[in-house]
């Protein structure tokens, strides 16, 4: 091999790079791939084999054909959840989006007070998720909790985890406050890509605050709007941790949503196929829910929020 | 855990047994000096040595079942007996050891013969008890008895009483920790245990869910339904739990008068309020029910825990050596004094070095002079009717299901 040879071809991988608009060549994502392939791919290829299946958890899988299936459709514990999940989904996202929107508008603003009260507002999100639903565990405790004291005052009845309203709303409301921060750093940073000019131009025509927001940083953060939605609804769907630790799904089955009956089915009842099912099932509707929004909202097309700037 | 199961199959063994060591898998807990002072007792002597290896006791139910679906599997380990050894006897993971107690004076008389019995499975020995005895007894505080001139309840009459007196008073008369859902259960348990007698329940352990359908099932459901409208357990036990201490709690301050749990609140009682626990904390046996076909000197509960042995082992001698030295005085003395109460039938004589020697004997007594004792319904059935039942259970004390409804669900299950 000539010393040349290697020049040489260097000079053409540059070329074909710079015939693909800057962009690394696949090499580059190997490692990714890889990664996803491993330890997502398979493990979902494995779930979704075991829903084939009856399997204890000892000895191999027996294959069953449908079905895990089609009992899944005729187990009216499976609507149930199914149905709260999608409660569950709704209540968090209009609780949190307005929220968040609002808080995250607001932040993006650059006197030194939001900087020091956004990273307040951040604390929430470092906690762990255990310590989290811990803590508003013993905070509604309806005999020593701090809502036996202050429930009253707010006609709020201290037994709030005992009825199935109030505790699939405790779940979305620790989970809101969890989250919200998360979501407002989304928001600011929207709101901060928003060209100034815009609302100082709808400033000189006479817009107030109100019309300006509605007008202008709304429809500016649409993407933004996009992006957090299907964050919290495909995190929603998945929740998890806090219904273990604070309701066990009850009172009775009444907080018990789509993963923690998974849970239940596949490490408690041992049937791990079923288990496996309900899992895809969730798998199928969480991705149908963020394919349909992307689609709908025209955030696959990636239209620039600064069109005609 | 689902891709371990599998995984494992192809894995080379790792753990388990090789050249001279057994593994021993135990539930992690405070108890586990005991049994890693009789390892290291039995390995000064033995040629193969015992390895303990201790789970953390929210893993180990889960741990123990990969382990076992792989070439890691321990050698003997921990269980409750009953349904929870159910499927590694289905699937000949477990050595029978129904003969080898039976031709060994020191198993076969070492031992309480209804906790021996509680273990087992279709009338076949699995298991050699190797903790503590946990019989559910009825708590209660003494100060507010007295306080309100009443006796500990002997019979369902003196209980109602009770119930009636607590309430006017304002004091909730049961504390429940009824977000735990098994709290709940042991309600069930003594009340179906009195009504309808052990056997009811033994039916269905022994696989017959149309067990469900006797009538002192629904009899059962419908007194629990009873004390829940009568407010025995108060308003707001669906979100009391038991873990947290809510339920303890209530007793030790004197909000709630009574607690049906297992012997272990003692000790919870001794951790969380001592002044309470050794001046005002009263216990006696589950009261009599009119009527109903159970001897009230039945037990339920967890007679205790078990070592069960694997058939693949390559040590069998050795195992079953070590599961000997169980019913040892020595092993004995080290449970009671870390406060348990042994289930070897020389524990008696040994019980005034507890911590506390009265409610040591008291427990002992009741155990001993038991005509059965049920093991806990949800250690007792496999784990796919176990956990259904705790969903019903719960949605029954939830006041979303009728005793009737209750019943259906239970008989459907699969």
């Amino acid at each position: 091999m000539s010393p040349h040879t290697p020049v040489a071809k260097r000079r053409g991988d540059r070329r074909a790079a710079a015939g693909n608009a800057g962009r690394p060549p696949v090499a580059w994502a190997v490692p990714g791939i890889l990664f996803f392939a491993v330890f997502a791919i398979v493990p979902l290829a494995i779930a979704v084999y075991l829903s084939f299946c009856r399997w204890d958890g000892l000895g191999s899988p027996t294959p069953t054909g449908l079905d895990n299936w089609t009992r899944l459709f005729q187990d009216p514990e499976f609507g149930q959840a199914a149905w709260l999940s999608l409660l569950l989904t709704t209540v968090s996202w209009a609780f949190q989006t307005p929220v968040a929107l609002l808080l995250g508008v607001w932040a993006a603003g650059r006197q030194r007070s939001r900087a020091f009260l956004s990273a307040v507002f951040f604390v929430p999100l470092l906690l762990s998720t255990t310590a989290i639903a811990m803590l508003f565990h013993a905070l509604l405790d309806p005999n020593f909790g701090v809502i036996k004291s202050i429930g009253p005052w707010l006609g709020i009845d201290s037994d709030v985890m005992g009825s199935s309203t109030g505790a699939l709303l405790v779940v979305a409301f620790v989970g809101g406050w969890q989250f919200m921060p998360f979501h407002t750093l989304i928001y600011q940073g929207g709101a901060r890509q928003i060209p100034e000019v815009l609302h100082q131009a709808a400033a000189i025509d006479g817009a107030g605050m109100v019309r300006q927001f509605f007008h202008i940083t709304l429809p500016q953060l649409r993407h933004t709007i996009t992006t957090s939605s299907v964050l919290m609804i495909v995190g929603s769907l998945t929740y998890f941790d806090t219904v273990l630790i604070m309701t066990k799904g009850g009172p009775g089955t009444d907080t018990t949503i789509l993963p923690y009956l998974m849970y239940r089915t596949g490490f408690q009842t041992y049937d791990l196929g079923y288990a496996a099912a309900i899992a895809t099932a969730l798998v199928v509707v969480a991705t149908s829910i963020s394919l349909i929004m992307v689609r709908f909202s025209g955030f696959g097309a990636m239209r620039s929020t600064r069109e005609g700037m | 855990m689902a891709m371990t199961g599998l995984l494992a199959g192809c894995g080379s063994g790792a753990g388990g047994s090789d050249g001279g060591t057994i593994t021993a898998y135990v539930y992690g807990d405070d108890a586990v000096k005991v049994q890693q002072a009789a390892v290291d007792a039995f390995n000064k002597t033995s040629e193969v040595k015992v390895k303990l290896v201790s789970v953390p006791g929210t893993d180990y139910v889960n741990k123990l079942r990969s382990a076992m679906g792989s070439p890691g599997a321990p050698d003997v380990f921990f269980n409750w007996g009953g349904g929870s050894i159910k499927p590694y006897v289905d699937s000949d993971k477990l050595v029978d050891l129904t003969s080898t107690v039976k031709n060994d004076a020191v198993l076969k008389d070492g031992f309480l013969p209804s906790v021996v019995a509680a273990g087992s499975l279709d009338g076949k020995i699995y298991g050699v008890p190797m903790r503590g005895m946990q019989p559910v007894m009825l708590f209660y505080n003494k100060a507010l008895f007295e306080e309100h001139g009443l006796q500990a309840p002997r019979t369902w009459e003196d209980l109602q009483k009770a119930v009636t007196t607590f309430k006017g008073a304002g004091i909730t008369p049961f504390a429940l920790g009824g977000s735990d859902k098994w709290p709940e259960l042991m309600w069930m348990e003594y009340l179906l245990d009195r009504i309808g007698g052990p056997e009811v329940f033994r039916k269905i352990q022994n696989g017959d869910t149309g067990g469900w359908g006797d009538p002192a099932v629904l009899e059962t459901a419908r007194t629990v339904v009873k004390l829940i409208d009568d407010g025995a357990f108060g308003k707001n036990f669906n979100s009391v739990d038991y873990g947290n201490g809510g339920a303890p709690t209530l007793l030790n301050k004197g909000k709630a008068a009574m607690h049906l749990m297992g012997s272990w609140e003692y000790s919870t009682q001794l951790g969380k309020a001592p002044e309470f626990a050794k001046k005002d904390l009263g216990w006696t046996a589950f009261p009599t029910v009119a009527g109903g076909a159970g001897d009230a000197a039945n037990v339920v509960g967890n007679p205790t825990n078990y070592w069960s042995v694997n058939a693949r082992t390559k040590h069998k001698e050795t195992a079953v050596a070590f599961l000997r030295t169980m019913a040892s005085k020595t092993y004995a003395q080290a449970l009671v004094d870390n406060g348990d109460v042994p289930t070897t039938s020389n524990a008696a004589s040994m019980l005034s070095g507890s911590p506390n020697p009265e409610f040591a004997a008291d427990q002992y007594a009741m155990v001993q002079k038991a005509p059965s004792f049920t093991l806990s319904w949800d250690q007792a059935l496999e784990a796919r009717y176990a956990t259904p039942l705790l969903t019903e259970i719960s949605k029954l004390f939830a006041g979303k299901s009728t005793p009737e409804q209750f019943v259906a669900a239970m008989k459907a299950a699969r």
